[in-house]
């Protein structure tokens, strides 16, 4: 009886958790004059992923959402492993403020900081350009970076590193040639959460960009319109498209996301 | 580390944390005291109009009904919420602990609404919440009812697209908790005799206090300072019934182009948020804090 009903609430969580974007999908491969139907369609059409790409640079904004997301994860990553490192492994004064003030940031609310950072971005010229949302982007990731591979660091025994120092390593090598190779799979996993934060950022993306060129896809999606009527059946083709290398993603490197999340804890 | 490190370690050190630190303060710090800044001006974009008015933002502020509306949204958006992912993401935790069919499929059904990017989530709903062809409105008995546009359900809407969104990054939270429970304590306490519930009213639930006590404060943080999921669903409207601090500050700034009472209510957005953490670490206390 208790078998029952725990089956029956793991049938409930798995639709409501999968069902909204199974209809998505269902919406996106309807035939236009189905759009209304709730029932299953009579016919699979592709109708709307062409329509989705017709008339709007929804291909340009793909690759320019891949082109932010893949630079803030590598900036991100860059400037994150060896400091995650240093705080892990190495003595020196101010890592717990340093930690601390990471922690802060990551709690900052996007508005608070969206009024200079749209002057200064303006002033620099690259207002519309993708190269003003990197920086925010590597910046307000940066937290959950430090937070995450700091913890992969120090779960790398301290011998190792010893070791690496007594072979005549400097801290720098250590970390190149012994530490950062060891700490690779949370590397990686701090990269997907980083690039799926960044591939997913809204009000930056939303204040800085403005022509639709320049958008990257949650701006586009969210301004997604026909002449006269909302086209529920592109937009969830727009959907599909960009959400679903996120999903494969994501259920390859479940393990590892996991991990990454609850060792970290900072932001989903 | 003990003992033997070198001036020359140390050095190499700071040159390490030293990228981030210079991002840190150029790119997070100095705009909240640049916002604060602006919060004492009088700045109209269009108008290249700049001038001081000291505490003036903030006195209008306080007599800003809509302001107030904002925040008595944000509060009620972050209350309901965070309580109802607190209870779902509670439920989903303990059956992806317990020995069940499906175990695996549901750990990874989880991950999809957390993979997917707020503003699609927030479409997706929008076409489930459609009026006239919305899955939704055609399954519960609210025919031709514009959930999205009816003050009262809207703001409830809002808080759904929230709960999917967000309620499996609480169970994975959770669940981490739950795996720190000894399996002994429930062995001992089955030999005792106690029920199930028994068992999760004293072993559970204290147990995983910490693990409870963190999540909440990192979600209530990221509910307070919502704006995607809002702004896309409802965009504020129906008549501002779901405004949030954010949105009203995004609209001040960017499309009355405001940025002198703008940044003041992004600052007092800040403020709300730093008030709840503080709050939250003090009743953490010191030591979980840092951990």
């Amino acid at each position: 009886m208790r078998r029952a009903w725990l089956t029956l609430a793991v049938v409930a969580a798995i639709t409501f958790c999968v069902g909204p974007f199974a209809w998505q999908a269902l919406t996106s491969l309807r035939p236009e004059d189905e759009l209304t139907r709730v029932g299953l369609p009579s016919s699979i059409s592709f109708a709307s992923y062409a329509g989705a790409f017709h008339g709007r640079p929804f291909g340009r904004v793909l690759l320019n959402s891949f082109v932010v997301a893949g630079t803030t994860t590598v900036v991100c990553i860059a400037i994150g492993a060896s400091a995650a490192f240093a705080i892990a492994k190495l003595r020196f004064r101010g890592k717990n403020l340093l930690l601390g003030a990471a922690l802060a940031v990551s709690m900052f609310p996007p508005i608070a900081t969206v009024s200079p950072l749209f002057l200064v971005i303006r002033a620099l010229g690259l207002r519309d350009r993708l190269g003003g949302l990197v920086l925010p982007y590597a910046t307000f990731a940066l937290p959950m970076t430090l937070w995450i591979l700091t913890g992969f660091f120090r779960d790398i025994p301290d011998e190792i590193y010893r070791a690496a120092c007594i072979d005549g390593c400097s801290p720098f090598q250590a970390f190149r040639r012994v530490l950062l190779p060891l700490a690779m799979p949370g590397v990686a996993a701090t990269a997907i959460l980083v690039f799926i934060f960044a591939y997913s950022e809204f009000l930056y993306a939303l204040t800085f960009t403005s022509s639709p060129e320049n958008r990257t896809i949650p701006v586009a999606i969210s301004l997604f319109a026909a002449e006269h009527k909302e086209p529920w059946g592109e937009i969830a083709a727009a959907s599909i498209v960009s959400t679903l290398p996120l999903v494969i993603v994501t259920l390859l490197f479940q393990r590892k996301i996991v991990a990454g999340l609850t060792a970290g804890g900072v932001k989903e | 580390m003990k003992g033997g490190t070198s001036f020359s370690d140390r050095r190499q050190a700071y040159l390490m944390v030293a990228p981030p630190v210079v991002v840190l303060l150029g790119v997070a710090a100095y705009p909240i005291l640049a916002a604060v800044w602006l919060s004492l001006h009088r700045m109209i974009l269009v108008f290249h109009e700049q001038r001081f008015v000291g505490a003036d933002n903030y006195a209008f502020l306080l007599r800003d009904a809509r302001f107030w509306t904002a925040l008595g949204n944000t509060a009620y958006f972050a209350l309901v919420a965070v309580s109802l992912e607190l209870a779902l993401g509670l439920g989903f935790a303990l059956l992806l602990s317990a020995a069940v069919p499906g175990r695996g499929l549901l750990r990874a059904s989880i991950l999809v609404p957390w993979a997917i990017p707020t503003v699609v989530s927030a479409k997706l709903w929008a076409w489930l919440f459609n009026p006239d062809y919305g899955a939704i409105t055609r399954l519960l008995p609210l025919s031709d009812t514009n959930i999205l546009g009816t003050p009262g359900y809207a703001m409830h809407a809002a808080i759904l697209v929230d709960v999917w969104k967000t309620t499996p990054f609480v169970a994975l939270l959770l669940l981490a908790g739950l795996q720190t429970i000894p399996e002994d304590l429930y062995k001992a306490a089955e030999i005792d005799g106690a029920s199930r519930l028994r068992a999760f009213r004293s072993i559970t639930l204290p147990m995983l206090r910490q693990a409870i006590l963190v999540t909440v404060v990192f979600r209530t943080l990221d509910a307070f300072r919502v704006f995607d999921a809002v702004y896309v669903l409802t965009g504020g409207g129906p008549a501002n019934t779901t405004e949030t601090l954010s949105i009203y500050a995004y609209k001040t700034l960017m499309r009355s182009g405001d940025f002198g009472y703008g940044s003041t209510l992004s600052v007092a957005t800040f403020f709300c948020v730093m008030a709840i953490s503080v709050a939250y670490l003090r009743l953490l206390g010191p030591r979980e804090a840092g951990a």
